[in-house]
């Protein structure tokens, strides 16, 4: 069993009016199958209302299933003892920056996670300086946070969660409210993990660029998970992605309407050095 | 009809430790209907600028003049520049609150103090104008998609009438089709209805696509003020202070170093599309 596995997960919003009777049920995951297996980088795409948000506060425990089961680390999430663990072993980073933080000074911020985990003082302040370090944010542990740019507050956020030593973590949307520079910053922060550190990563993204380094992209829609593959299967059937109100990055873009227009340009091209090459060998 | 900013300085905190000039000797002129961008990273001023437009902060030194009249005028109408010239905010879904969406697109044309049927008329033509679906109208606004709310927001100012419509990201946490869709309703606003339009934007792809002109902040001042071939040419530049330009630009660079001839301006991927092919055949 992977990291995380879900198995028909299902998740219905119930609505009900001021007596109680049932208004209305809006179905946000539709029985979804994932299996993901520790130290991947897994991109998950959809676009607004598809679900990758119920799924991510899933895998947090901070929503209970429908129907279906969820297994983090092993551990059945619905089991009211292991909530606890769970939140453990897997961290979330959400889209704003600024409902995150909650110290006045940035080191006080990174300790908040382990401390209410219950971890020694001690090793609280070895588990910071490693985290600050790791998304090279240690020259502003004495800072305020509200000084600090979006980028690299949210690099603080990322520091705390990393100070619990999750065993995976859930990028929700965490580049949504950043300029380029802030969102090549966090992105490097979450490579960096995953490579060094060995941390699955889960990121929920809009940005099509992010995902073509990702090890395995899952597509979804109306709560199901309704295409699956490595990046380069993903961004080769451009119009699909288009049909599900997606889009390819732009040089896997600019490959596709070449083709179209008849150069022998090969499918599944995600970056400018691929296109680069692929167009001299026409010339 | 034009704004004119005239060496605009706004700091705050002065005197104090915490002491930030935020804009810096600004020189603008913001003629009527151009479509413009406003690019900088976080902290360039960005924000600050356009508050100013709309007179939601004071100029610490330095003169602004709609249609030639001095807007710190004591004789000016901070209120009626507000209706003439619209903001909306980053995530304007955030603003919404009253029970219906119709409610809610009158709540400005009511302040403007218009009567009742003159404010529903606007509400009606402005949600008609962003495309909102008739059937909806009279539905909460708290279960729509992102997109959706987003369309209200902006049905909200548009029912103002205003000449300057100003937009902070207006695509931020959208997905790919539904940034397409708002930036497809500017872009038709100001074709169709010849509203200014001046929209900040981390987006440089988006820039490149939709605005005539692009200014760009940096440090609290104005960096480069241009048609956008000219400022991506500066691509290098750009990056120097955490810019960057389209992704097509960095290709048709490396295209022409290594000896293809394309057209180095295309910042487009119609743009590079169509050189390509042309170096090509």
């Amino acid at each position: 069993m992977g990291i995380i596995k879900t198995k028909g997960l299902v998740h219905d919003f119930i609505r009900r009016d001021e007596e109680d009777n049932v208004e209305s049920i809006t179905t946000a995951l539709d029985h979804v199958d994932l299996d993901v297996k520790e130290g991947q980088f897994i991109a998950i795409l959809g676009h607004n209302g598809s679900g990758k948000s119920t799924l991510a506060k899933h895998i947090n425990a901070l929503l209970s299933a429908t129907e279906g089961t969820i297994w983090v680390d092993g551990m059945d999430v619905s089991e009211e003892e292991n909530v606890i663990p769970v939140r453990k072993s897997a961290g979330m980073v959400f889209q704003n920056p600024d409902n995150q933080i909650i110290a006045n000074i940035v080191e006080e911020d990174v300790a908040f996670g382990p401390e209410n985990i219950g971890v020694p003082t001690e090793e609280i302040w070895e588990r910071v300086e490693k985290s600050l370090g790791a998304v090279r944010m240690t020259k502003y542990r004495n800072h305020s946070p509200n000084k600090l740019s979006g980028g690299q507050k949210q690099r603080v956020a990322i520091a705390g969660v990393m100070a619990m030593e999750p065993k995976c973590i859930v990028f929700d949307e965490p580049t949504a409210m950043l300029d380029p520079n802030g969102r090549k910053d966090v992105l490097k922060a979450a490579h960096e993990l995953n490579e060094t550190k060995g941390v699955t990563v889960l990121l929920i993204t809009h940005y099509m660029e992010e995902v073509v380094d990702a090890d395995y992209v899952y597509v979804m829609e109306n709560g199901k998970i309704i295409m699956d593959g490595t990046p380069r299967e993903i961004f080769s059937r451009v119009e699909e992605l288009k049909a599900h109100r997606l889009d390819v990055p732009q040089m896997t873009l600019l490959a596709h309407e070449l083709r179209q227009a008849g150069l022998p340009i090969p499918q599944g091209i995600l970056t400018r050095e691929e296109l680069i090459e692929a167009i001299m060998k026409v010339k | 009809m034009s704004i004119i900013l005239d060496k605009v300085n706004y700091s705050y905190s002065e005197g104090t430790a915490y002491h930030v000039q935020a804009l810096k000797d600004i020189n603008l002129k913001i003629e009527d209907g151009e479509f413009i961008g406003i690019i900088g990273h976080t902290g360039s001023g960005k924000s600050t600028l356009i508050q100013h437009m709309n007179g939601l902060i004071k100029a610490t030194s330095g003169g602004i003049y709609f249609n030639g009249q001095d807007i710190y005028d004591e004789d000016f109408s901070m209120k009626e520049l507000r209706s003439r010239v619209g903001l909306v905010f980053q995530y304007p879904e955030h603003q919404l609150f009253e029970t219906t969406i119709f409610d809610d697109v009158c709540f400005g044309p009511k302040n403007l103090g218009l009567d009742k049927k003159t404010v529903e008329l606007r509400a009606f033509e402005a949600l008609r104008n962003v495309g909102f679906p008739h059937e909806l109208f009279y539905q909460p606004p708290f279960d729509l998609s992102g997109g959706q709310k987003r369309r209200v927001a902006i049905a909200g100012v548009l029912a103002m009438k205003p000449e300057v419509l100003i937009l902070d990201e207006p695509t931020a946490g959208l997905d790919p089709a539904g940034r397409d869709e708002i930036l497809g309703l500017i872009s038709q606003m100001h074709k169709e209805l010849g509203i200014t339009i001046i929209l900040v934007s981390h987006s440089m792809e988006d820039v490149a696509k939709y605005v005539d002109r692009i200014i760009v902040m940096n440090q609290g001042s104005v960096m480069y003020d241009g048609a956008p071939k000219d400022v991506f040419r500066q691509y290098k530049d750009l990056e120097a202070v955490g810019l960057a330009a389209p992704q097509v630009t960095y290709l048709m660079h490396e295209l022409h170093a290594q000896g293809l001839p394309v057209d180095l301006d295309a910042t487009t991927i119609e743009e590079a599309k169509r050189s390509i092919l042309e170096v090509l055949k």
